[in-house]
């Protein structure tokens, strides 16, 4: 603009101004631009990555009024053994007899299958919750409301997660991810006893004379 | 009859087109990203199907890696410098401006608080030596762990801890760790995984 004015008042008598082209060559500016997308795509991560919240009860001793005690019927104890081996028993020690001790694994058709067994009733509950949502009768946050609503059934099994000293991280969050698909909300995770430690060698010597024998 | 002029094509292309494109897809990868920090350890985290996302800020990073060592991180540059400050007057040692400064560049660190002079005054490409950075202890005799995040927790109430672990570490450092945050009355925490697909977990 000041260029134009400048012509103007100077160029009378030297006739009209030559008129300035107001292109611009952006081919530089072009390179400059794909040159810093490049530097961003490699230098910077797009997906942040996941957590898992895990809230664990503090070490304050619990009052006596909430305190709950595990009914031995609903409770379920999975043990993490060596090399990524998991077992399982229902109930507890009773009358001198000790619970039968399974070995599974972490495939969809082991654990899984027996947790969404015992805990049937609420995950066909939460299946038709969530069938509804699907239709759009209420909202995700309605649909998660009543999701922890209906977890929190009385009926539910309670699960005690017991690590052995041989397991690894993986095995535990892998637990904790079975929790979360099967929709159980009770669970813990405790030391392991010298009681499930004695049940586990047990078994495997068991599985070692077994096979002795044949 | 005129004559037939025959226009010559300029081979000039406007580029102003093709700027704004470059530049817009600029402001995207600007706006949607987030710079990869670089960690003390390369670890690789388990898979899980949780989808909650990790927060960006105000986050305290606790590294395992697969053979048990602990790495420790904060975000924010003044929070880090008031940390190690925080740290040194528990343990007597004095950190000077400069070591204070090479601190708060510092995403995660594995090393003894004793050592920590000589680990800030080394070349940072020198830190990146495994056999330099062997975890911060945290054995019940001398563990500094538990001070780091108590200070850490004493910088800022919003504090969230993260836990990122490798797949094979032992349980018993976890065991340790868990134990000694809930001694720090520190109950919720995250654990960081990666995502797995869920597809055959539909159930039937």
């Amino acid at each position: 603009m000041a260029e134009i004015a400048q012509n103007h008042r100077r160029g009378r008598k030297k006739g009209r101004a030559k008129k300035l082209s107001t292109r611009v060559d952006f081919t530089p500016m072009v390179d400059l631009g794909f040159l810093l997308i490049t530097f961003f795509m490699l230098a910077t991560t797009l997906n942040k990555p996941q957590t898992m919240e895990i809230a664990l009860p503090s070490k304050d001793k619990p009052k006596a009024e909430e305190q709950t005690t595990v009914k031995a019927s609903k409770a379920v104890t999975i043990l993490l053994g060596k090399d990524n081996k998991v077992f399982y028993y229902e109930g507890t020690r009773e009358n001198g007899v000790d619970p039968v001790l399974k070995q599974t694994s972490f495939a969809p058709t082991g654990l899984r299958q027996f947790l969404i067994g015992k805990n049937y009733d609420v995950m066909v509950k939460v299946r038709n919750l969530k069938a509804e949502k699907d239709k759009k009768r209420f909202s995700e946050e309605d649909f998660e409301k009543q999701k922890t609503e209906i977890i929190k059934d009385k009926k539910a099994p309670i699960v005690l997660i017991k690590a052995s000293d041989d397991s690894v991280y993986r095995n535990l969050i892998d637990v904790l991810d079975e929790m979360a698909i099967c929709n159980i909300d009770r669970y813990a995770i405790v030391d392991i006893t010298p009681f499930d430690l004695d049940l586990i060698a047990n078994m495997t010597a068991e599985k070692q004379t077994g096979n002795e024998t044949k | 009859m005129p004559k037939v002029k025959i226009h010559r094509k300029s081979t000039v292309i406007d580029m102003t087109a093709m700027c704004d494109v470059a530049f817009l897809l600029l402001t995207f990868f600007m706006l949607t990203s987030n710079f990869t920090r670089k960690e003390a350890a390369l670890i690789n985290t388990p898979a899980s199907i949780s989808e909650i996302k990790m927060p960006e800020r105000n986050v305290i990073l606790i590294l395992v890696d697969a053979k048990g060592k602990v790495f420790f991180g904060i975000d924010g540059q003044d929070n880090r410098m008031a940390l190690l400050s925080k740290m040194g007057s528990t343990y007597n040692i004095r950190f000077n401006q400069e070591e204070l400064k090479e601190f708060s560049l510092i995403n995660s660190f594995g090393v003894p608080v004793t050592r920590m002079k000589t680990f800030l005054s080394m070349k940072p490409g020198e830190r990146d030596d495994p056999a330099i950075s062997n975890g911060i202890p945290c054995d019940s005799t001398d563990n500094q762990f538990r001070y780091w995040v108590s200070a850490a927790r004493s910088l800022s109430a919003d504090y969230r801890i993260a836990i990122k672990a490798d797949q094979a570490t032992a349980y018993p450092v976890i065991k340790k760790l868990m134990g000694t945050l809930q001694e720090l009355k520190e109950n919720r925490y995250n654990l960081i995984t990666s995502l797995e697909t869920a597809d055959d977990l539909e159930f039937k």
